[in-house]
């Protein structure tokens, strides 16, 4: 699974892309945010309060609840603010 | 049409290439966003805007096609630049091109306020007291949540 970050949470992880295997308990968004927390440090911090955390799968906007599998690539950034 | 580029445009020059010879065109409306001098009542001294390549041509063109399916369009422009930019700078081109000036109108500010919450990017303002990431506006949620109301039964999340 391809995971990458936007905007502050690239900042925070300290990683803008990486390819990771998450066990397979994770099944969804929501479970994916929940493993990168506990790799602690800048992720905990990242994922510490997810009203502020979007996500993209397949580079489509998705709800918490969206599922993931091994080879989709992931996408966790802030609410966007362009235009 | 969908742009992403770093380099500025030339607004003149784009909106006369997007009516061309179509004389079925009876009005252009066009939006330019350009950079405020102030962010968070600080003088901004520069912008990073960042995007995520891909899904950004893919938001846009989806938003493109939504314009054209609820309006008689001739012709739509999206430029939407990245990177480092300046108070006054342009950031992006909205351009809606139609046989009457409601559709032209319309489209082209529903495109604007679709776009500020579906296509992702993010701005990074640099002010004397340092660089702080743009925080999302409530108003401008606001602004895209009142086209649902239009919407026939389909929504583009």
């Amino acid at each position: 699974m391809k995971i990458i970050y936007f905007a502050w949470l690239r900042q925070k992880t300290g990683v803008s892309e990486e390819d990771a295997s998450p066990p397979e308990t994770v099944t969804d968004v929501a479970g994916l945010t929940g493993w990168l927390k506990g790799r602690g440090g800048g992720f905990a911090e990242a994922f510490d309060d997810l009203s502020v955390v979007r996500a993209a799968v397949n580079q489509e906007h998705v709800g918490m609840d969206h599922a993931v599998s091994a080879g989709d690539e992931v996408a966790f950034f802030p609410p966007v603010t362009g235009g | 049409m969908i742009r992403v580029q770093r380099q500025d445009f030339d607004v003149g020059a784009e909106l006369a290439a997007l009516s061309g010879d179509n004389r079925g065109i009876g009005g252009v409306c066009a939006f330019v966003g350009l950079v405020r001098e102030m962010a968070g009542g600080e003088p901004l001294r520069s912008m990073s805007l960042e995007h995520y390549p891909g899904m950004t041509e893919k938001a846009l063109a989806r938003i493109e096609a939504e314009a054209r399916e609820r309006w008689p369009l001739e012709e739509t422009l999206i430029i939407h630049r990245y990177g480092k930019l300046e108070p006054g700078e342009r950031i992006v081109l909205v351009a809606t091109a139609s046989a009457r000036r409601q559709a032209a109108f319309e489209s082209c500010n529903f495109i604007i306020d679709w776009l500020k919450t579906k296509a992702p990017f993010w701005k990074l303002e640099q002010t004397g007291g340092g660089a702080e990431w743009a925080d999302a506006r409530d108003s401008d949620g606001a602004a895209a949540a009142r086209w649902f109301r239009d919407a026939k039964g389909k929504q583009l999340d």
